[in-house]
């Protein structure tokens, strides 16, 4: 099971994973399962009604539009970076929070780094799967080392300007 | 000028513990070149041919004494004793060592400097007209809105990995001296029949391979809707700009590709979206737009008369300084106060270069005579905005001292031209050389005044970073089996009226390119009509009487 790291109060810390990746090309084990977007178009329905906790993996090409009428019944967006350079989630994780108003768990898979923690944190996720090895300390050390922020985001740090007022 | 607060030195801190931390990890052993390389890359430190090159960031290319002498220091400490202004109005120093860089990145955030957005897919070092504040063309102070830019562009969280860089210009003059039509976003400002500020928005400008001159998206937008509206359009790049291919990630092709027409509708339609669930939103707070507008507010200037008899005085006496006053000196929205322009393009020297000493004289004279505000131009020349008229000549004796006070602002020999291959890991072929072979060419100043305005642009490869698709004469350097050849281009333009320049001919062998550019300097002395620039004279009668020219030997 990778190390999942929550970021909860302000802080990160280690969490127990739930949640079972299933790959489009494997069976669906039992348990609380993260599963493709066309997966879930397809199965999604039985899965819930099966009474677990169902979670869409979206990749970078997919936009989270696609599951704004499914919001209410998921439990985990998780997107997925293929690369770290590819920015387009930090997009999708805002839009989650500020536009749909997501309240489950926006989760950080794929490429996941830690100096992307400070900027993953402010557009709103609150999960992560690192790729390099990064501990709880790692990540909270990364995500906390800048004291100010320029600009609003979708956290609830107080921006520079609001600060000086 | 802006002067940094608490909060805005707390962030350069952070950012430069961060930073040490990284490069001790590398030393160490800890991380790769290819893990680190992303992470010096965010603080502008390049591997280049020779060594690592760090960029420095000058916000809107504005600095003060105090950092311009930090600059030379570092200059002499850790570099071969000079830097390198570039199109990006920043600072680069192209020999430096890995394990100084720390100290450095120390060193300019104890005068408020850094190397933040220097390269990488984000958000660039903002740029804006060096004259503002002292030209009486501009409608408003655009420095207010590019520190505004500034803040809101730092660490942005979710335009930090864009497809590509990004790069917004802005200014405030019908006289555009930031080239913002081909920037990624230029923004100009305007003001309404009712007084308001507004600013046209222009979107996917740009050079490189496929350079575009941006199209107008929005012709007023309100002053106070800018930091949202900007949000909005690099929302619809982060999401639809492509990443599939390195030359065709700017936000320039996603507007072609969409259309001007479809790419202002979704940059609209996300704009209301966000007005919507706007609680707080992203624009900026009137207090804190009047709190950075207080950092400009005008100061020290004396009440004097129009004209100065010490300057008339000298120049009646001295041609040389009269050359300069023509060429180098701008007028001043003060009566009794000038804009000096110091030209870094002397001949034999290498365009935008400038020795720790003569970082130093122009500190010593900006903080003498110039209220202590100095400005990089794209053009790679620097400036002083507000200088009495009765000082010039002393500024003028500074400079000529330091070998500053070249009198040859938008002449011939005021030439852009990138690294190129003497220092550029991507450059196909040299530019500074040819650009020194022009400028010797024209060494005769009399002959140089004479010829007016010219705007002579080099890169070294077909990424552009000497801007010569908008230069009145372009020249791009190609490899042809491994030999220099040179494609010249005429009639572009970056100002305010932007244009593409058109191809000239087969490109030239590196030895003919001093001579093409004297030849089509030729052709225009002698087609031109009363009052015409090179660039007037090449739209009148187009490419041929050039063209014929330039290739007559080769019939």
């Amino acid at each position: 099971m990778p190390t999942l790291i929550r970021w909860r109060d302000g802080r990160a810390e280690l969490a127990e994973d739930a949640f079972t990746h299933v790959a489009d090309d494997q069976d669906v084990a039992s348990g609380d399962v993260i599963i493709s977007l066309s997966r879930f178009q397809a199965d999604g329905d039985r899965l819930l009604h099966e009474g677990r906790k169902v979670g869409v993996r979206l990749t970078s090409e997919e936009a989270v539009e696609a599951l704004t009428y499914d919001l209410p019944r998921i439990a985990v967006v998780a997107l997925e970076f293929p690369k770290y350079r590819d920015g387009r989630h930090y997009t999708n994780a805002r839009l989650l929070r500020e536009r749909f108003a997501f309240t489950g768990e926006v989760r950080a898979v794929g490429d996941v780094l830690r100096e992307q923690a400070g900027f993953m944190v402010r557009c709103g996720f609150d999960a992560f799967e690192p790729a390099d090895g990064a501990g709880s300390q790692e990540w909270d050390a990364a995500a906390r080392r800048y004291r100010h922020v320029y600009q609003r985001a979708a956290d609830t740090r107080i921006p520079a300007y609001v600060e000086r007022e | 000028m802006y002067r940094y607060d608490t909060i805005d030195r707390e962030m350069l801190a952070d950012r430069a513990a961060e930073f040490r931390s990284q490069v001790g990890r590398r030393l160490a052993g800890d991380l790769s070149e290819d893990q680190f390389k992303p992470l010096r890359l965010m603080n502008g430190l390049y591997l280049q041919l020779h060594a690592y090159m760090l960029r420095i960031a000058i916000p809107y290319g504005s600095m003060n004494p105090i950092q311009l002498r930090k600059l030379a220091w570092i200059a002499r400490t850790y570099d071969r004793g000079y830097g390198h202004f570039t199109t990006r109005t920043n600072l680069q120093f192209h020999w430096i060592k890995l394990r100084d860089a720390p100290d450095i990145l120390d060193e300019l955030a104890s005068v408020d400097m850094h190397a933040i957005q220097t390269s990488g897919n984000c958000i660039r070092n903002v740029t804006a007209d060096p004259y503002a504040g002292a030209t009486a063309e501009e409608v408003d102070d655009p420095r207010v809105w590019a520190e505004a830019i500034r803040q809101w562009s730092t660490f942005h969280p979710e335009f930090s990995f864009l497809p590509r860089k990004f790069k917004i210009a802005v200014t405030a003059a019908p006289k555009d001296r930031t080239a913002a039509r081909v920037h990624d976003i230029g923004l100009v400002l305007k003001r309404a029949r009712d007084g308001a500020l507004g600013f046209e928005v222009i979107v996917g400008g740009g050079m490189g391979r496929t350079p575009h001159i941006g199209p107008t998206i929005r012709e007023f937008l309100p002053v106070n809707r800018l930091m949202s509206y900007l949000e909005a359009i690099l929302r619809v790049y982060n999401r639809h700009g492509r990443r599939d291919n390195i030359y065709k990630a700017r936000i320039k092709i996603l507007v072609a590709a969409l259309g001007v027409e479809e790419f202002t509708r979704q940059v609209e339609a996300e704009w209301l979206k966000m007005d919507a669930q706007a609680e707080g939103g992203v624009d900026l707070p009137d207090t804190e737009l009047a709190r950075i507008r207080g950092a400009f507010a005008p100061t020290g200037f004396e009440s004097l008369p129009l004209q100065s008899e010490p300057l008339e005085l000298e120049k009646a006496a001295n041609p040389a300084f009269a050359r300069f006053v023509r060429n180098n000196l701008k007028p001043h929205k003060k009566p009794g106060y000038g804009i000096v322009e110091i030209s870094l393009k002397a001949v034999g020297e290498t365009p935008g270069d400038a020795t720790a000493d003569q970082m130093d004289v122009v500190a010593d004279l900006a903080e003498r005579y110039g209220q202590g505000d100095i400005r990089v131009t794209h053009e790679q020349n620097l400036v002083l905005p507000h200088v009495k008229l009765d000082d010039v000549p002393a500024v003028w004796a500074g400079l000529r001292e330091a070998g500053l006070a070249t009198p040859n602002i938008n002449l011939v020999s005021d030439i852009i031209a990138c690294p190129g291959l003497d220092y550029c890991a991507l450059a196909n072929a040299r530019a500074i050389p040819v650009a020194q072979n022009i400028a010797e060419k024209f060494r005769d100043e009399e002959r140089a005044e004479l010829i007016g305005e010219l705007k002579i642009k080099i890169s070294g490869c077909i990424n552009a970073c000497g801007h010569h698709h908008v230069g009145h004469i372009g020249i791009l350097g190609v490899d042809k089996k491994g030999e220099e050849f040179y494609q010249l281009t005429l009639g572009g333009s970056g100002a305010e009226d932007a244009a593409l320049g058109t191809i000239l001919g087969p490109a030239l062998p590196y030895d003919r390119v001093a001579d093409a550019v004297d030849t089509l300097v030729d052709v225009y002395l002698r087609e031109r009509t009363d009052g015409e620039r090179f660039l007037d004279t090449f739209r009148r009668t187009g490419v041929a009487p050039f063209k014929e020219a330039v290739y007559a030997d080769a019939h």
